[in-house]
């Protein structure tokens, strides 16, 4: 039988065997890094980002054009590139916290409701879930944004409501096959409640698989404001996000390509760092796979 | 003697941890010979057929020895080496009918497209062809059946249009592996007569690979029995019988039903003499 | 009994079309925001402002609008679009078409793409050409399409300005096309300088979203492929003779095709819904980039019509994936 007790690690160690896992590492210290720049951005973005210097509208970044005080260039308004770039990552990272935690745990919770009650709940939340997704996400995201209103707290609201079918999916499988297990049978015959032995028996074995899910869901938050804030249904265009920036690149791209390449490539190493966590996280963590 | 299929001294190896799976086996097959090639599951005798057809998995590596198919050698050959040699005549009759046709072609379509390619005949001509081995292997109707996909048709209709595969360009050596195992008992016997009235009409070498000594007794010339990836015994068919020389020989044909004796009492081969012959082998 | 089949699927559509027309229609008007406010210009007093809900039907009560609605709605009457002040039925056809073209060229890009890679990967399964398609459907599955339109437009745009970056076709020219499917129309007419410039403006559109999409095809098919490939069928196949690309492509791919269209289905209706995005990138003029503007104008009547004009287009899609696998399965089609 594979055995899917949790190893008997010490927590120390087993942080530091995550830690010799190479995707674990570099995707763990892109987002570190992600963490350290939108805490310390008032102190390290060069400028203010709001500011607008007209001498400087559309200047390139300082590698490609040799001179110049704004080292990625500005934007049509004259407005730094770099600090609006450092500014929108505590956006992006709100939104990878606030939105993903939430659906994280509303899936979760769902999840291991269905799987571990079975029956007519089982029914209902599956079904749910099936009519939910036969929905594409983005579609549905920027139709309940504009019904619920623009700006941040809706993006969050829209990511919850759609995506939290991601986790209940995987995590009420998981929680069917772990209540099949030999222990489970165990803790019944010992006389313990239901709810006891889905939070001491169950949860710490389906906790690993909604890390990774987590991690990846981050992700698809970030990517999922971007988008909303291309289309214009995010946060004010004042605030420096990346999908705005996107945005207003977009418009210019024939005679400033850059305005619209940095913040494209922030949003590409972050969602590529986010799924080599998860993946690495998924090696490492499955009981299975190791 | 005039052999189709030679091995010498043929040993593999589990490529991952070295594990011994055949040592030194060698074997004979003549021309319009049956030989049966004997033992319990695991034994390696289904080894030995992949090997005969280049098909071994990659996880298996032939390790010294030979296997000569009408002189050309067949370990080390290479893919296009071993797929022109299999063209020039061997075919297999597989062990189950159910999963060795393909779901989703026509009975006809996979009778014709060997033919096509071996024997360069044109659609019409293979399709005749088609027709006149589905009567030979005594299947009735045989036009609605080249019509059909094969979950249309009964298990024994099956085997039978695996067996017209098998013989349809005219093959020096068939590999039958367990032909019988996965049909109905009395299915079997149809299928083994009919294995044996085709062997005699197109002198055939055919090598088969069972666990049943009660085919090897109907159909075969002569045998090797197989244990622990060794050969045990050889010899032929009759001589075999009459006076099984090696004890696990002996075993076996205890643990075999015997039609000709019902009162036979069956007894299963002693662990301990697996074991011994296991150890003795390595 | 294939008869049977399309009449109950069918008859399967018809609650499900209408549980999102109810959906949509009370949501839409039971959310803030009051869309008659967006039309009027600043200092527009309140008999206009009544006078336009009249108009509309606003000031009735929304089961009222409702009746109003599905009885020409049945008729294919889905009311005027507020913002752009034309029928929603004639919008919605006019731009349709250039969805629909977008759609399947993507589609066709992806799957002869997704199918040729899982096929190469199969034949030289634990060698190099293995691990480098695995890692290539690995790294391009894990980049969103709004991130490969952008790459896209940078590169083969900006950098290499190879590709126009915007629009279905160039103004200059000139086309006077009896159709909205310009590019079928086009091909009809063998008009060699407009069927080019119409392409050229599809490709990027359709790489980006047909890329994701091909690395999951690719994924799903060489993984029910490797299965395949250890059945006896395709043994008897390798023994027959027939080289390594017959016995893959011949006896195992069309087997390894029925897990991979029912699980690759859902990944279809994201395609459809990533054109919204992808339209909007590239300018493209189709029904995803209507839907955007429908949105952001608050366009009642002109929303309730996308979304049933999408909630069609994802039933269709299931009912031919239910067909295709039929097709690709003798079982299920004969007897």
């Amino acid at each position: 039988m594979v055995d899917v007790s949790m190893p008997s690690l010490a927590p120390q160690r087993r942080l530091f065997r995550l830690a010799g896992n190479t995707r674990v590492l570099a995707g763990g210290s892109v987002l570190a890094l992600l963490v350290l720049v939108a805490l310390t951005a008032t102190w390290i973005a060069p400028f203010d980002p709001l500011d607008q210097d007209l001498a400087a509208q559309m200047q390139p970044p300082v590698f490609s054009a040799g001179t110049g005080s704004h080292w990625l260039g500005a934007d049509s308004l004259g407005r730094d590139l770099l600090s609006r770039l450092i500014y929108g990552t505590r956006i992006a990272l709100e939104v990878a916290v606030f939105a993903a935690m939430p659906t994280a745990i509303l899936g979760t919770a769902l999840g291991l409701i269905a799987g571990y009650y079975g029956g007519v709940l089982d029914a209902i939340i599956s079904r749910l879930v099936d009519v939910w997704t036969s929905f594409p996400p983005v579609l549905l995201s920027i139709i309940l944004v504009a019904l619920i209103g623009t700006g941040l707290s809706s993006v969050v609201i829209a990511i919850i409501v759609i995506d939290w079918t991601r986790f209940c999916r995987v995590i009420r499988a998981e929680t069917v096959k772990q209540r099949h297990m030999d222990y489970v049978d165990a803790a019944v015959v010992a006389g313990l409640r239901p709810l006891t032995i889905l939070w001491r028996e169950i949860v710490p074995n389906v906790l690993p698989l909604a890390v990774v899910l987590l991690t990846l869901e981050m992700g698809i938050a970030i990517t999922v404001e971007a988008i909303l804030s291309f289309v214009g249904l995010s946060v004010s265009s004042d605030t420096p996000t990346w999908g705005g920036m996107i945005a207003e690149g977009r418009t210019v791209v024939h005679q400033a390509p850059w305005i619209m390449a940095f913040p494209m490539l922030a949003l590409l190493v972050t969602v590529l760092a986010l799924n080599m966590l998860g993946d690495g996280l998924k090696a490492e963590l499955d009981p299975v796979l190791r | 003697m005039n052999a189709v299929l030679t091995i010498d001294r043929l040993c593999a190896k589990l490529t991952a941890n070295g594990a011994r799976l055949l040592s030194n086996i060698s074997l004979g097959v003549a021309a319009g010979e049956v030989h049966g090639l004997v033992g319990m599951s695991g034994a390696g005798k289904s080894m030995i057929a992949k090997a005969v057809l280049g098909v071994l998995p990659p996880a298996v590596r032939v390790t010294s020895g030979s296997i000569r198919f009408s002189g050309t050698e067949i370990v080390g050959l290479s893919r296009l080496g071993m797929r022109e040699l299999l063209a020039r005549g061997i075919a297999l009759i597989p062990q189950d009918p159910l999963t060795a046709l393909n779901p989703t072609r026509r009975i006809e379509a996979q009778m014709t497209d060997v033919m096509r390619a071996r024997l360069g005949l044109d659609a019409k001509a293979a399709r005749l062809r088609a027709l006149s081995l589905l009567e030979e292997v005594q299947i009735r109707e045989p036009a609605s059946v080249l019509r059909r996909f094969p979950h249309e048709i009964s298990g024994g209709q099956r085997q039978r249009v695996l067996i017209a595969i098998a013989f349809a360009c005219n093959p020096k050596l068939i590999v039958a592996d367990e032909p019988t195992t996965a049909l109905d008992v009395t299915v079997q016997k149809q299928i083994l007569r009919l294995i044996h009235e085709l062997r005699s009409k197109h002198g055939t070498a055919i090598l088969l690979v069972t666990h049943d000594l009660g085919v090897v007794a109907k159909i075969c010339d002569s045998l090797s029995v197989m244990h622990a990836g060794v050969i045990v015994e050889q010899g032929a068919v009759a001589d075999v019988i009459a006076a099984p020389a090696h004890p696990f020989t002996r075993a076996l044909f205890a643990a075999t039903p015997r039609h000709d004796r019902p009162d036979h009492e069956l007894r299963p081969v002693p662990d301990a003499m697996q074991r011994a012959v296991a150890e003795a082998s390595t | 009994m294939l008869v049977d089949r399309i009449l109950s699927r069918l008859l399967q559509a018809i609650p499900t079309l209408a549980g999102v027309a109810v959906i949509v229609f009370v949501l839409v008007r039971v959310v803030p925001g009051n869309p008659i406010a967006m039309m009027l210009p600043p200092g527009a007093t309140q008999a206009d402002i009544e006078r336009l809900k009249a108009l509309y039907g606003f000031d009735k009560s929304i089961a009222e609008q409702f009746l109003i609605w599905t009885s020409h709605a049945l008729f294919g009457d889905f009311g005027i679009s507020i913002s752009l002040r034309q029928s929603v039925m004639g919008l919605v056809f006019s731009k349709l078409p250039a969805t629909l073209e977008l759609v399947l060229l993507a589609t066709m890009v992806a799957v002869s793409l997704g199918v040729s890679l899982a096929v190469v990967g199969t034949r030289f399964q634990s060698e190099w050409p293995e691990a480098v398609i695995d890692g290539l459907t690995g790294f391009v599955q894990s980049v969103p399409d709004f991130i490969w339109s952008l790459a896209l437009i940078l590169v083969l745009g900006v950098l290499f300005p190879v590709l126009p970056i915007s629009g279905r076709s160039d103004p200059r020219i000139g086309l006077n096309y009896a159709t909205p499917f310009q590019l079928t129309e086009s091909l009809v007419r063998l008009d060699a300088r407009a069927f080019f410039d119409i392409f050229r403006h599809m490709i990027m559109p359709a790489l980006a979203l047909a890329l994701p999409f091909a690395a999951i095809v690719a994924r799903v098919l060489k993984s029910s492929l490797a299965e395949e490939m250890t059945q006896d069928y395709v043994l008897l196949a390798r023994v027959k003779g027939f080289s390594e690309w017959r016995v893959i492509v011949g006896e195992a791919l069309r087997n390894a095709a029925i897990p991979t269209v029912i699980l690759t289905g859902v990944q279809f209706t994201f395609l459809i819904g990533g054109t919204v995005l992808v339209e909007r990138i590239f300018s493209y003029p189709g029904i995803g980039n209507l839907a955007i503007d429908a949105v952001l104008n608050r366009d009642l009547p002109l929303i309730q019509g996308l979304v049933l004009v999408f909630a069609v287009l994802f039933i269709t899609i299931n009912l031919l994936l239910d067909f295709a696998t039929v097709a690709l399965n003798p079982k299920l089609s004969h007897g």
